[in-house]
């Protein structure tokens, strides 16, 4: 094991699965001999030159197509797109196209393709470079989102993202990346579709996406020392999504809130509310509850950004006032 | 020239300047919590063109926006306040850099997003001719925007429509590190008019008085339906991308400073003077005149309220007038 930030520890898997594969090519904006916006690409131009370290111009929908052809051909695409809010021209490629290849195919073409970038509100971003959107990733079949949240799990799941084949979209928290965690040696992969108990408990399951995993396991941290046990669960991908993870945990706890910086109409915390309901109703105590971020754009202003997302304070209030329900 | 044209051109540029290099000051301090991308040695290409508009004409900006917003008549006041997050900001601190907004004097946005702003201002341009109102709509956008998708859709669009629009490229040969050289299959993007069947100038984008003739023929030709104009600003910011952001690498220091040696301010101060529109004199009075307004706006800003948290919901949807 060696200790490593999440930036790292993903360029550590990019790296490795480029050495041992000739077809992966990275494609994104200042990610050549510039390393990338936030270092994702560094050293990596001058080890695999241009051709695999390609920098674009800001042509978003065009590269994402391009890399969408690319796959049908037989190579394998890394999008690095700095923020989510960047590729939000490229939909049509990514929903029309992209996700829907292998099926139009009727299964002879394979689309191993990463889409990978920055999600999340914070440091006074404002509403162009604070998206998530998840959620609507999730509603598209033939797509995978992965949205780790520790340094094992994004060199991990990474390289499953890179030995596969399917579309994958790789999120990752821009409040993460400077987090530094062990990671093991050996060459690893990590599934998708299996959730990760950040911190067991009893009392309360909560279940985080992205940044507020982090922000569960501190809240549950405050509530230990009031005698409340909050079992904490980090999905890992929101599609698939691992579901049987949080039932159990459902089963032990009788009580589940979801927290989530995405909006909350049509979302995530929806969706698992909604299985829960149907395949865990007998095991519930209390009501499901939902702690999202607000249904509005995100403003710039620090008062008025810390107002929108679920701070450690609001969570923990939260899940104290569900244990007390 | 005439003498209150040039000095026009003058004090507007050094609004921007003295402002920006307040705000890039404020910065270090702490005062501006997001991103701030100056417009440093690019302000005679907003100042040329706006000096042509009225306060209905309209101005679709970038991520590189204060210079744009000043000289569409925001402001320093509203701009700083908006950077350092208060609720008398232009956008009453929703939006901090990249999202100034005063609609009020035709400053319809700054964006995060890259090439937007083309195709809006083509929307603008369909408006007046629609309800056929004398105004243009002017698009200022990057080199880098020059190639997304959005310049094509939306300069084409506005060519067949024959649009009151000013498309104004501003080249100032990177994109963050990327130079446009690499990034374009020719660099030279006025050219690309032809394919449009519109007119493509290209300007010396760092002298004020160039941009101010060719800004003043196309608005001419806009307000006349003609259809619209691609100007190319040929020009370079002299400070990082973004204030804070490493500077190295990618660009020479003799680059830096040749482009520093055709500082358009001092360029034109040379000319006024050269050509005896203004006097010694006459550049003290609007140095001591800016300076002290900024000096005063940068204060009020500083000193400003914050917004109420419990405002952050406000305006998603309409609220009534
Ligand atoms: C759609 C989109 N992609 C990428 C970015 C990130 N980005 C911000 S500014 C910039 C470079 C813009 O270059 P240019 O258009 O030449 O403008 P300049 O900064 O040189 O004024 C990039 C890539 C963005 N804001 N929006
Ligand atoms: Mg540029």
């Amino acid at each position: 094991m060696k200790e490593l930030t999440y930036t790292v520890a993903a360029r550590e898997a990019l790296d490795e699965e480029m050495a041992r594969d000739p077809r992966i090519f990275v494609m994104g904006e200042g990610i050549g001999k510039r390393g990338g916006n936030f270092n994702t690409t560094l050293g990596l131009y001058e080890k695999y030159g241009p051709l695999r370290l390609c920098d674009t111009p800001i042509a978003e929908r065009g590269f994402i197509g391009l890399a969408v052809g690319a796959a049908m051909s037989g190579s394998i695409p890394v999008i690095d797109f700095m923020m989510v809010d960047f590729i939000l021209d490229a939909m049509g490629e990514i929903i029309n196209q992209m996700a829907k290849m292998q099926y139009m195919s009727s299964g002879r073409l394979r689309m191993p393709m990463v889409l990978r970038g920055c999600i999340g509100i914070g440091g006074a971003a404002a509403t162009h470079h604070s998206g998530s959107y998840y959620s609507i990733f999730s509603n598209i079949p033939g797509l995978r989102v992965i949205v780790p949240t520790t340094p094992a799990d994004v060199k991990g799941m990474f390289r499953t993202a890179l030995r596969g084949n399917d579309p994958v979209i790789m999120l990752e928290h821009k409040n993460l990346l400077s987090n530094k965690g062990l990671v093991p040696d050996e060459d690893y992969t990590t599934p998708f579709g299996q959730a990760r108990i950040a911190r067991a408990g009893k009392h309360v399951t909560a279940v985080g996406v992205a940044l507020t995993v982090q922000k569960c396991v501190q809240a549950a941290e405050v509530l230990a020392k009031q005698g409340i046990e909050v079992e904490v669960i980090d999905p890992r991908s929101t599609s698939p999504l691992d579901i049987a993870t949080i039932l159990q945990s459902v089963k032990k706890t009788g009580r589940l809130m979801i927290v989530d910086d995405a909006f909350e109409p049509c979302g995530f915390g929806a969706e698992v509310s909604a299985q829960v309901g149907a395949h865990g109703f007998d095991d519930l105590d209390a009501p499901i509850r939902r702690l999202s971020g607000a249904f509005a754009p995100t403003p710039y202003s620090p008062p008025l950004e810390q107002e929108i997302v679920p701070s450690v304070e609001t969570i923990t209030k939260a899940l104290y006032d569900l244990v007390k329900e | 020239m005439e003498k209150d044209t040039g000095l026009l051109l003058y004090r507007n540029m050094l609004l921007i300047r003295m402002s920006e290099e307040r705000l890039a000051q404020s910065r270090q301090a702490g005062l501006v919590h997001g991103a701030c991308h100056t417009y440093v040695g690019e302000e005679a290409v907003a100042t040329g063109v706006c000096a042509h508009l009225n306060q209905d004409d309209m101005v679709f900006s970038t991520h590189r926006g204060h210079g744009h917003a000043l000289a569409k008549g925001v402001s320093p006041f509203e701009v700083m306040a908006e950077l350092y997050g208060r609720e008398t900001g232009c956008s009453h601190g929703r939006g901090g850099s990249m999202h100034l907004f005063k609609p009020e004097v035709g400053l319809m946005g700054t964006s995060g997003i890259v090439g937007p702003c083309i195709l809006q201002a083509a929307g603008a341009g369909y408006t007046f001719k629609l309800l056929g109102k004398p105004n243009v709509a002017v698009a200022f956008f990057g080199d880098g925007a020059s190639n997304n998708g959005a310049f094509h859709e939306g300069v084409n669009l506005a060519a067949i429509y024959k649009l009151p629009v000013l498309f104004v490229c501003e080249n100032n040969l990177y994109a963050t590190e990327v130079p446009s050289s690499y990034s374009s299959g020719n660099p030279d993007i006025y050219q690309r008019a032809i394919g449009y069947g519109i007119p493509g100038v290209k300007v010396d984008g760092n002298d004020a008085w160039e941009m101010f003739l060719a800004a003043g023929e196309a608005v001419r030709r806009a307000r006349a339906g003609e259809g619209p104009t691609l100007i190319e600003a040929k020009t370079y910011r002299t400070r990082a991308h973004s204030e804070g952001m490493r500077d190295v690498g990618y660009r020479t220091q003799e680059e830096v400073e040749s482009w520093k040696a055709r500082d358009p301010i001092k360029m034109l101060r040379d000319r006024l003077l050269r050509d005896h529109t203004a006097d010694e004199d006459d550049i003290d009075n609007v140095h001591n005149e800016v300076t002290a307004r900024v000096t005063d706006d940068h204060q009020r800003a500083a000193d400003s309220p914050w917004p109420k948290g419990s405002d952050a919901l406000s305006h998603v949807y309409f609220e009534g007038a």
